[in-house]
């Protein structure tokens, strides 16, 4: 009988750590449905000038591990992750594409030349349609690549914690499953 | 008081003026645009999260619905256009999730709960003492009932 007596007290421990999982998770993180599949076909104008700004070729990159990120001159935490897409820029064996979403090109430009430029190439989404190919649910958001395959998802800024729990370990993964 | 009873009045009938899908670029035909309508209140918006993307104002709702608009005029079916969101957002774009063993929980996890708590009710039910049926009158009893019966009489 003891134990019937305590029943209650086990079912509430059961709904109360539920739903401390539940309540910890954040709904914010939308995960894309395009981790492990081939980057989508896109081919977008460069900041400056006429032709290809970044498309889907340059994403294929040999040995190197290509990291895209969507950012924006409106977009405060893009500021906030600045120093990470530095920090990334100038890893070996990493390259560091942008992406400006829904951004006048000559804001982005004081934008970067105020902060600096982290990136190898750049395209222009004027209309966010790349971004809507890619599950970007707005800027920053930052895609992981292996051979033109999106491995890896962040979203919101890269703040420093998560750089080197998240970001970096998955750049090493990667360019040691190349290594094998 | 009483001053307050009219605007109150008013307030209690007031009508909501639902600014719904307010593009600047619907569909010249009411057919198709009314279906583009169908498909986007079953798309979530995923910058509220809660709203569809009909009943959002957030930019990339706007650029959703036109998605959908452009879509719908192409000849699309729903099907299609559901299949592109899912494509790029997956399941969570839905407001409505799709049965699969992923979400067998969310859909038969209230039917079992039913279950169970309508086995407990039948069980507590059937362990109930029945009392319904009275006991029958003992032969004393009987002899009583009969002797004052005899007396009204």
């Amino acid at each position: 009988m003891p134990i019937k007596r305590f029943l209650p007290l086990f079912i509430f421990a059961g709904i109360f750590v539920a739903f401390m999982i539940g309540l910890n998770l954040n709904p914010r993180e939308v995960p894309s449905a395009l981790i492990d599949r081939p980057a989508p076909e896109f081919s977008l104008p460069p900041l400056e000038g006429a032709g290809i700004g970044l498309s889907r070729a340059d994403l294929a990159d040999g040995d190197n591990i290509v990291v895209v990120n969507f950012f924006a001159s409106w977009c405060g935490p893009c500021r906030v992750e600045h120093p990470a897409l530095e920090q990334l820029g100038q890893l070996d064996g990493v390259r560091l594409h942008g992406i400006a979403y829904k951004d006048r090109p000559s804001h982005s430009l004081s934008f970067l030349k105020s902060l600096g430029n982290p990136y190898d190439k750049i395209g222009t989404d004027l209309k966010g349609r790349t971004a809507i190919d890619w599950g970007v649910t707005g800027t920053p958001e930052t895609f992981i690549l292996k051979d033109g395959v999106i491995r890896y998802q962040h979203i919101g800024p890269i703040h420093p914690t998560e750089m080197d729990a998240r970001i970096l370990p998955v750049i090493r993964q990667l360019q040691q499953e190349r290594a094998s | 008081m009483r001053i307050l009873v009219l605007p109150l009045f008013l307030i209690m009938f007031s009508l909501n003026a639902w600014a719904i899908g307010v593009d600047k670029d619907r569909l010249a035909d009411p057919a198709e645009e009314a279906r583009a309508q169908q498909i986007m209140k079953k798309l979530r918006c995923l910058v509220c999260q809660n709203q569809s993307i009909i009943d959002s104002d957030a930019g990339l709702a706007g650029d959703l619905r036109g998605i959908v608009r452009e879509q719908v005029r192409a000849g699309k079916s729903e099907r299609e256009i559901l299949a592109f969101m899912t494509d790029r957002y997956g399941d969570w774009v839905l407001l409505k999730p799709p049965v699969k063993p992923t979400t067998a929980i969310l859909w038969f996890g209230p039917l079992i709960l039913l279950g169970i708590g309508g086995f407990l009710v039948f069980r507590f039910v059937a362990r109930r003492p029945q009392r319904l049926a009275p006991e029958p009158l003992t032969q004393e009893e009987q002899d009583r009932l009969k002797r004052i019966m005899g007396e009204k009489k």
